[in-house]
């Protein structure tokens, strides 16, 4: 089922000035429930606009972002003809009835940013409390919930972050690099999204880190059910991590599907510039050669299976 | 023998424990020597020392203990005067990781004439320099541009082509490409190596990204501050897991020819750095069987 | 890829833009004081032709010449009615109207023909001091244009120990660096909105309270930039104003030192175009 769908969405950064820029043209996007989606495009292919589209933190100037199928930048009065009818608001005095769906409307857009969690580009950068709990604590906190919630949902995004106990009444600015990351990315989670959107959660980090934290993901994807969407410019760690994928090239989406789908299409990937994955090139190197291997291979497992594969034939057809 | 460009031996770094703690050793017992014209990678994960090994070539840290010679300048004396150190700046350029926080102009020429600047270049050579090194990194038409309105990439280049102004002998990529994305990364990489093999220019580029360390001539791997590795990066990524023990793996290809060589593929050959490389190796493996089965 | 537009600068190729920065320093210094030297209606005509002139001259937009003026229109109407209402002089325009206050108060509103001129002599003056100022400096001169003038200017003050180089490097870096901070506050704003921070509803004390997850990392990050930038500036030998060269080389040319003289001429001719009184003179 679609989680979120961004219909015909079109973002447009200081209209009317001489630095105007489109980020976004007419995107139309599904994100599947329960599903690791990978963004994947240039710096300016619009990918951060659109991640700030899905927890409303930018409007977008044409176009509609459905959550659960409900419109998250409507307004009251767009709705009241419709919820008008709806069973709970027809037994009230129409007055009464429009005061009650502005305040759910308003409840709505307040509640959004907990509902869809995003981590930003470099989030380490956000932290600025005395203690790693105190940070964590921080969105819990705007959530209105109590001291005791706060406390199980810190300990929770802790966990899934890979932070160890010890470390949470350590100030945040003493941790290292790879650490402070986790503290951020555990701040987000701690407020249990439906939604979980991370813009470049391995930029700069070692391959070991990376590793942890795509690994740290996927395992919170797994064992929580929840949505999440990874953007990145790595073709290699998408291909590794991603259920689904949507391709983002000068503004425009130019592809979606499951991985395999979208790395089917790896000739229109390499028009648009993007880096394929090393392994993915040495394969297609390989079949020009005259090696008789599939085309879309994108993960090391997959090339090792085939190519072993190929060699038990060619050591099967010699006996 | 000629002699090295960069000569340490014993090299030795701790940082000052605060508060009368112990002194924290960030590189302990380095011996490498560089030559002038190399092009060489330093590895290591995160907190490995690489970036410290990097200051001292150019004096941002002074050494411990132990012998580091810079260009014929005895680094570990610890009594150059400002002339010296200077001097040894301009000939060690060194480019950073953030490429908002180091270039210092609102204009880009401006911003690639401040290193000559300081050093007293006088017009009208001044300006050659200036254009001449903006040419060099393929930046010229931004010559009047503000830095703020550039990719990540072209920041990079025009901190690249500052350093270049002051005609410098060996320049530092201070992990340079970590904050890029793939194209800007490229753009980087391809200004680096076109310096190391047009100009001649001595390169040391300290990074986490094993394609990168592919494209060097030599890859010096540093773990816990000591010296792991030192060779090719053939020799190098033959070490696979050497290198995944401290936190570090090998290219996608290079991996999967050790994988295919585990699973009982009889794979010949060392140049497994490149997707070039790689593919050889395999064609030449199938063919042979192939040969055999004909 | 958000840009941003920054300082008042708007880029053209107009005489005054092409004008050695030094000049225009001088000039707005002079355009000041004749502003000021105008007493009579005939002085300050030439004031607001000489206005129009310049804002032809610099090719700088009327409609941005105009929104500039816009946030001054609260102070210029209270000038004016201050003026209007205040000035006592001979000509009296109005019957005597008076408002009962209280008791036995009363407040007598009386209007002279000086007060109406004072306030039209006022708004003119305001006006063309701010037409000439953004047209001869803000809008033609890039901010390090003029940080470069100034250091050059103020140079003399070296022999007093004043460090003019440390300061214009100064100006220089924080105009460099004012917009990447504002992205780096629209990054953090929104980091912390996503984590359901709340700029905009509350009290002054609430309000400035949510900004400390702001401003904490920013402040942080300043210092990480402030010391990795002097890392990177010692890496390019900087070691202070002293034997430094300079690629921009500032020549004052005939046409510079023309203009300047053309202003004094004018704030001459504004002199003795005081003594001809018409209509109106101020006192």
């Amino acid at each position: 089922m679609d989680k979120l769908c961004l219909e015909h969405i079109g973002y447009t950064y200081s209209v009317g000035t001489p630095f105007e820029y489109t980020a976004l043209d007419d995107v139309t996007a599904h994100i599947r429930d329960d599903r690791i989606t990978g963004v994947i495009g240039h710096t300016g292919s619009g990918k951060s606009t659109m991640m700030m589209l899905l927890n409303g933190l930018v409007k977008p100037t044409k176009g509609k972002v459905y959550l659960d199928g409900y419109d998250i930048n409507s307004t009251a009065k767009e709705l009241y003809s419709d919820w008008l009818k709806r069973p709970e608001y027809q037994n009230m005095r129409k007055s009464t009835a429009k005061k009650a769906i502005k305040a759910e409307v308003q409840r709505r857009k307040r509640g959004l940013c907990f509902r869809v969690g995003l981590v930003m580009q470099y989030p380490e950068y956000q932290l600025f409390e005395e203690t790693v709990y105190k940070d964590i604590a921080y969105g819990p906190k705007n959530m209105g919930l109590s001291e005791e919630e706060i406390r199980e949902r810190v300990l929770y995004g802790a966990r899934f972050s890979g932070l160890s106990d010890d470390l949470l009444e350590k100030s945040p600015f003493d941790l290292s690099g790879g650490q402070k990351r986790r503290v951020a990315i555990a701040g987000v989670i701690a407020m249990k999204p439906e939604v979980l959107v991370l813009d470049e959660p391995a930029a700069g980090l070692d391959p070991l880190g990376r590793e942890q934290i795509f690994n740290e993901i996927r395992q919170y994807q797994r064992s929580t059910h929840s949505t999440v969407i990874i953007v990145s410019h790595s073709m290699e760690d998408m291909a590794e991590y991603c259920d689904d994928m949507i391709v983002l090239a000068h503004s425009k989406a130019i592809a979606e599907g499951t991985t395999a789908e979208v790395f089917a299409q790896i000739s229109m990937l390499d028009e648009v510039g993007l880096d394929i994955p090393q392994i993915t090139q040495l394969i297609r190197m390989l079949r020009k050669r005259g090696i008789d291997v599939p085309e879309n291979v994108y993960t090391v497992d997959r090339a090792v299976e085939l190519l072993r594969d190929h060699y038990q034939a060619l050591k099967g057809s010699q006996t | 023998m000629t002699e090295a460009f960069i000569h340490a031996e014993n090299l030795t770094f701790s940082y000052k424990g605060s508060n009368g703690a112990d002194d924290i050793p960030a590189l302990t017992n380095i011996s490498l020597d560089i030559q002038k014209g190399e092009y060489v990678a330093v590895l290591g994960h995160n907190g490995s020392g690489k970036s410290t090994f990097a200051k001292l070539l150019n004096l941002i840290l002074e050494p411990t203990s132990g012998t580091l010679i810079v260009g014929g300048t005895d680094l570990s004396s610890g009594d150059l005067s400002e002339a010296e150190l200077i001097a040894l700046r301009r000939r060690v350029g060194m480019v950073f990781q953030n490429p908002d926080n180091q270039l210092v102009a609102t204009i880009v020429e401006d911003d690639v004439a401040f290193g000559p600047e300081n050093l007293g270049v006088p017009m009208p050579e001044l300006r050659e320099r200036v254009d001449g090194a903006l040419a060099t990194v393929g930046m010229s038409e931004y010559a009047d541009r503000e830095p703020h309105h550039l990719s990540g990439g072209q920041k990079q280049r025009v901190a690249i082509a500052g350093i270049l102004a002051m005609r410098p002998e060996c320049i530092i990529f201070d992990e340079s490409t970590a904050m890029l994305d793939p194209l800007g990364r490229r753009e980087v990489l391809d200004t680096i190596r076109a310096l190391n093999r047009e100009n001649g220019m001595t390169v040391i580029n300290i990074t986490h990204y094993m394609n990168e360390a592919a494209l060097a001539d030599r890859v010096v791997v540093i773990n816990d501050g000591t010296l792991l590795m030192d060779g090719t990066p053939d020799e190098v990524f033959a070490r696979r897991d050497e290198l995944r023990a401290v936190g570090l793996e090998v290219p996608q290809c290079a991996e999967l020819i050790h994988r295919l060589r585990e699973a009982g593929v009889p794979i010949e050959g060392t140049a497994i750095s490149t997707a070039k490389g790689c593919a050889e190796l395999l064609v030449a493996a199938f063919s042979k069987r192939g040969n055999e089965n004909g | 890829m958000k840009s941003i537009a920054f300082g008042q600068y708007y880029p053209a190729n107009s005489p005054i833009h092409r004008m050695d920065p030094r000049a225009k320093v001088i000039l707005t210094v002079l355009y000041i004081v004749c502003t000021f030297l105008c007493r009579n209606t005939l002085c300050f005509a030439a004031l607001l032709l000489s206005a129009v002139f310049l804002t032809v001259l610099s090719r700088v937009p009327i409609g941005m010449i105009l929104r500039s003026i816009r946030p001054l229109i609260v102070i210029l109407t209270f000038t004016s009615l201050i003026n209007v209402f205040m000035t006592k002089g001979e000509r009296l325009l109005t019957p005597s109207w008076e408002i009962p206050l209280w008791g036995a108060h009363v407040w007598r509103i009386r209007i002279f023909a000086e007060g109406l001129w004072n306030a039209l002599f006022m708004v003119v003056r305001i006006v063309a001091l701010l037409i000439g100022t953004s047209v001869l400096l803000s809008y033609t001169t890039t901010p390090i244009a003029l940080t470069d003038a100034l250091e050059r200017l103020f140079s003399p003050l070296k022999k007093i120990k004043v460090p003019v180089h440390d300061i214009a490097m100064m100006t220089t870096i924080a105009l460099r660096f004012i917009p990447t901070l504002m992205d780096e506050t629209q990054r953090i704003m929104n980091a912390q909105k996503a984590r359901g921070a709340d700029f905009t509803s509350g009290g002054l004390i609430k309000r400035a309270k949510a900004l400390l997850p702001v401003l904490i990392p920013l402040l942080v990050s300043a210092f990480n930039r402030a010391y990795e930038l002097a890392s990177a500036m010692e890496c390019r030998c900087y070691h202070g104003g002293e034997g430094r060269t300079r690629l921009k080389i500032l020549h004052l040319r005939v046409s510079d030192v023309f203009a300047v003289l053309l202003l004094v001429a004018f704030g001459v001719g504004i002199f003795f175009l005081n003594r001809v009184g018409i209509l109106y003179t101020m006192k």
